[in-house]
């Protein structure tokens, strides 16, 4: 530790007012503070702070997405195994195989926004923020294993520059920034990004790909057909599929499929207070009476599909944890946050249900409460101030 | 025997706050600090006025001689606490007057009033005599946390007996005892209002006497954490204020003060002060004056190594260095750590030692350990990104972080629909601590409110 403080300090010079990169001077700053704590202390007001700060913060939700993400790890390899055929690989292999899949997409996500973060810092003057650090793990963990490199590098390029920067970055985005990459994707390439080819990495060793002779499709595509039959990869029937869809044993983007790996990190994020409960809590009591309505009004095998059920399919679960308790683009005040976790809920199912044209709602269903969520707080508030105005005068 | 019955005394819980525990506190024993060779008036102390000074350096003052005037209320008086000689006016840039010094006598010598008792005093004459006599910056007003305008009448007049700040000085030790002196004060300012006075006391302890035998006031009991002590929760529970209103506050040593002029005719500035904080060798309390030097009282009772001086208390009090002066507003010295050490890895480190509202670090599985804190920022200012964490500290029927946005942009339209009128910036001074983003909250709302109370003259 002390050569990084040696090295730091013999650089510094050369980034300080007058120095050859002085313009540079915030790519310094991020690695400066990303090694040390500054000492600096208050200056105004109180004379002791908390221990928290936002690295600190951030750090905690990757923490959080670290189950998500080694589940989805084994997860491709696993599905790819079953797809092949040869559902008796080892947990090694199919390690391995899921690890050379999906690093790399977290790599070019993490490489591209940190570029543009640093860029804007740079033009800008200002420091480089940690907000990139929770959404950079966020974009892999939202798409399917399939994705070209490329189109990460370009989703996460369009998310950073459109969906932050030009609002001002860290702090200012209207819509979540993971799930604008998504949208981008998603609206961009659809045939990448849905059907039943694209879950499932079938890459054989040779290099080609394996076009048929499996099912690729997800629960959701095949809850068209049936609300109680559903194969897996290699054509063969769950047998509990509640159970297989809470393990996680499906097809699906990167990180949404284990339900029990999500509610981990929903655990940790709760616990931590650093994501709102009751933005989660809202959101599944909304999907789950969404689904229950479904169920009472059943005219097609998708509005039987068990409201329970409906929490374990798709990427509802990774949706409420991890994207619509971004506190930056969901409600701020606590009334707004009941509000908003529940239209969530609601319109996860409706989209899912009514238009299976999208593979998934809860992403639509969160950008749209995205949106929303400035105008449910500004009510929510509109009513505070006309209560103390009444209080008041009746005080009076 | 007479008794006063007190009516509707109110008994309210607090819910939303926090306590945070901290080596050092003050142990019940009264010390005398050193003689003060000086003593020191510091206009910064007083938001909002215009200085006029009425002496130069060499005059002769007594106690209770007026040293300087404001310009926007020219009866409003600000006296010497001891006699002496004007020793240094010192001032800072633009000629701004930082302190007005005063080499004291070894005897005081007192300027003389002639009160009469006060019960047969009207409110202007309470008011007349408590301006002239340098009482009168004692006397504070919500809205603008700023001294009392002699030209409005409040519609209450508050006093919290406690507080409840990290390693505050206890008013029921302070005060036990002064209950002449603190009824007498009661019955002064209870001249300045129609409305009433009320007394908050805590609520899960007993008060001394001199607050539970206080008469014409209604006792208000309240429990819960920081800020329950705090004047600004008080009001907002008991008897907000609209747009317009405003009441009044005192400190309860200040009342006892006030209470000894009415009885002596005389500016009598002593005072007790508590010198808390993990770098106190011996915390305890100090029989001092009024603006005496920090010197004085620290006087060897401090550990080795780098520290910071506070007047007053951790979360609000003004920094000074050990050679400076206690503020006129404050009744207590805290002393600090600090230490300017980068923190390698400190982010992501389990930083067992620190203390957070926030169960990402660990101190909330001790929940009683009284911490050792220092000065460190422990991160850097950013946008806003975290929210509800305001609203967990913030005992009031507020928003808080829309209050500050609004503050931020200058909408003084969102300012008072969010409430600006009821808080201080001491109200968002746990804001402050728990703010993942570092914003420096308390001076956000002192901007605000300057802003409103300047639109408002």
């Amino acid at each position: 530790m002390k050569i990084f403080r040696n090295i730091l300090d013999s650089v510094k010079p050369n980034f300080e007012k007058g120095g050859k990169l002085e313009k540079y001077y915030p790519a310094y700053d991020a690695f400066e503070t990303f090694l040390f704590v500054p000492g600096h202390t208050a200056n105004t007001g109180a004379h002791i702070r908390d221990a928290i700060d936002l690295k600190r913060t951030m750090v905690t939700v990757i923490l959080a997405m670290v189950p998500a993400l080694l589940f989805g790890i084994w997860n491709t390899g696993y599905q790819h195994f079953l797809a092949l055929g040869q559902p008796d690989a080892t947990f090694l292999e199919m390690i391995t195989f899921g690890a050379i899949k999906v690093l790399p997409i977290v790599v070019v996500s993490y490489a591209v926004g940190l570029g543009v973060e640093f860029i804007f810092g740079i033009i800008n003057g200002h420091s480089i923020n940690e907000g990139f650090l929770v959404t950079g793990m966020l974009i892999p963990l939202c798409l399917p294993v399939g994705i070209p490199l490329w189109m990460v590098a370009v989703a996460t390029l369009f998310a950073v520059v459109i969906g932050k920067e030009v609002f001002g970055g860290t702090g200012m985005n209207i819509i979540n920034v993971a799930l604008t990459a998504r949208a981008f994707l998603f609206f961009a390439y659809p045939t990448l990004m849905s059907g039943d080819k694209v879950w499932i990495d079938t890459t054989l060793a040779s290099g080609e790909t394996m076009a048929d002779g499996y099912t690729g499709a997800t629960l959701l595509a095949q809850s068209t057909e049936s609300a109680t039959t559903y194969v897996n990869a290699a054509g063969v029937q769950y047998t509990d599929i509640f159970s297989s869809a809470f393990m996680g044993t499906i097809p699906g983007s990167i990180g949404e499929t284990s339900t029990l790996a999500i509610l981990l990190g929903a655990a940790l994020l709760i616990y931590t207070g650093i994501a709102s409960w009751r933005i989660i809590l809202s959101g599944v009591v909304g999907a789950f009476v969404m689904g229950l309505i479904f169920n009472a009004f059943a005219v097609n095998p998708f509005m039987e599909v068990p409201a329970i059920n409906q929490l374990v399919f798709g990427g509802f679960a990774f949706g409420i944890v991890f994207m619509a308790t971004d506190p930056v683009t969901a409600s701020q005040t606590n009334r707004g946050k009941w509000i908003y976790g529940f239209l969530i809920g609601i319109f996860s199912i409706m989209i899912r249900v009514f238009n299976p044209a999208y593979p998934e709602g809860v992403m639509l269903a969160i950008l749209f409460m995205n949106i929303m969520a400035p105008l449910i707080d500004h009510y929510v508030i509109q009513g505070n101030i006309s209560k103390r105005l009444k209080r008041v005068k009746v005080a009076a | 025997m007479y008794i006063e019955t007190i009516t509707m005394s109110k008994e309210i819980k607090i819910k939303r706050g926090k306590d945070i525990r901290l080596v050092g506190s003050a142990d019940k024993i009264n010390a005398n600090a050193l003689h003060a060779e000086t003593v020191a008036l510091k206009p910064s102390d007083f938001i909002g006025i215009r200085p006029k000074m009425l002496v130069k350096e060499g005059d002769v003052v007594k106690a209770g001689t007026p040293l300087f005037f404001d310009k926007n209320h020219e009866n409003v008086k600000f006296v010497a606490p001891l006699s002496g000689t004007v020793a240094e006016i010192k001032r800072g840039a633009k000629r701004v007057i930082l302190e007005v010094i005063i080499k004291a006598d070894k005897e005081t010598v007192y300027e003389k009033h002639n009160v009469a008792d006060v019960k047969g005093m009207n409110g202007e004459q309470v008011k007349e005599v408590m301006m002239a006599s340098g009482l009168w910056p004692m006397v504070r007003q919500r809205p603008f946390d700023v001294i009392a305008n002699p030209n409005e009448e409040p519609k209450a007049i508050f006093i919290s007996a406690f507080d409840s700040s990290p390693l505050a000085p206890d008013y029921d030790f302070i005060l036990h005892g002064q209950d002449t002196a603190f009824q007498a004060g009661i019955e002064a300012i209870s001249k300045l209002t129609a409305g009433k006075v009320h007394l908050n006391v805590r609520g899960n302890v007993k008060a001394d006497d001199v607050f539970i035998n206080a008469k014409g006031v209604q006792i208000n009991k309240f429990t819960g954490p920081h800020p329950a002590g705090n004047v600004g929760v008080q009001m907002h529970h008991v008897d907000p204020i609209g747009k317009g209103e405003s009441i009044w506050f005192v400190n309860p040593q200040d009342v006892a003060t006030i209470g000894k002029f009415f009885i002596s005719g005389q500016f009598d500035a002593s005072r007790i002060i508590a010198l808390a904080g993990s770098e106190v060798s011996t915390p305890k309390y100090y029989r001092t004056v009024l603006g005496a030097p920090a010197s004085t009282i620290l006087n060897g009772n401090t550990k080795e190594g780098s520290k910071r001086f506070i007047s007053g208390n951790i979360l609000t009090g003004t920094r000074i260095e050990d050679n400076g002066y206690v503020g006129f507003y404050d009744h207590q010295i805290s002393v600090l750590p600090e230490n300017h050490e980068p923190e390698f890895f400190g982010w992501i480190a389990p930083n067992f030692g620190k203390w957070s509202a926030s169960r990402a670090l660990f101190s909330w599985l001790t929940p009683n350990k009284e911490y050792k804190l220092d000065t460190k920022m422990n991160g850097e200012e950013r946008a806003y990104v975290v929210t509800g964490q305001y609203e967990a500290v913030f005992p009031f029927e507020i928003y808080p972080q829309q209050l500050v946005k609004s503050i931020m942009i200058d909408d003084v339209e969102s300012m008072e629909e969010l409430g600006i009128y009821e808080v201080a910036p001491e109200d968002f001074a746990l804001c402050e601590v728990v703010c993942t983003s570092k914003m420096p909250v308390q001076s956000i709302v002192r901007n605000g409110l300057e802003k409103l109370r300047i639109e408002s003259l």
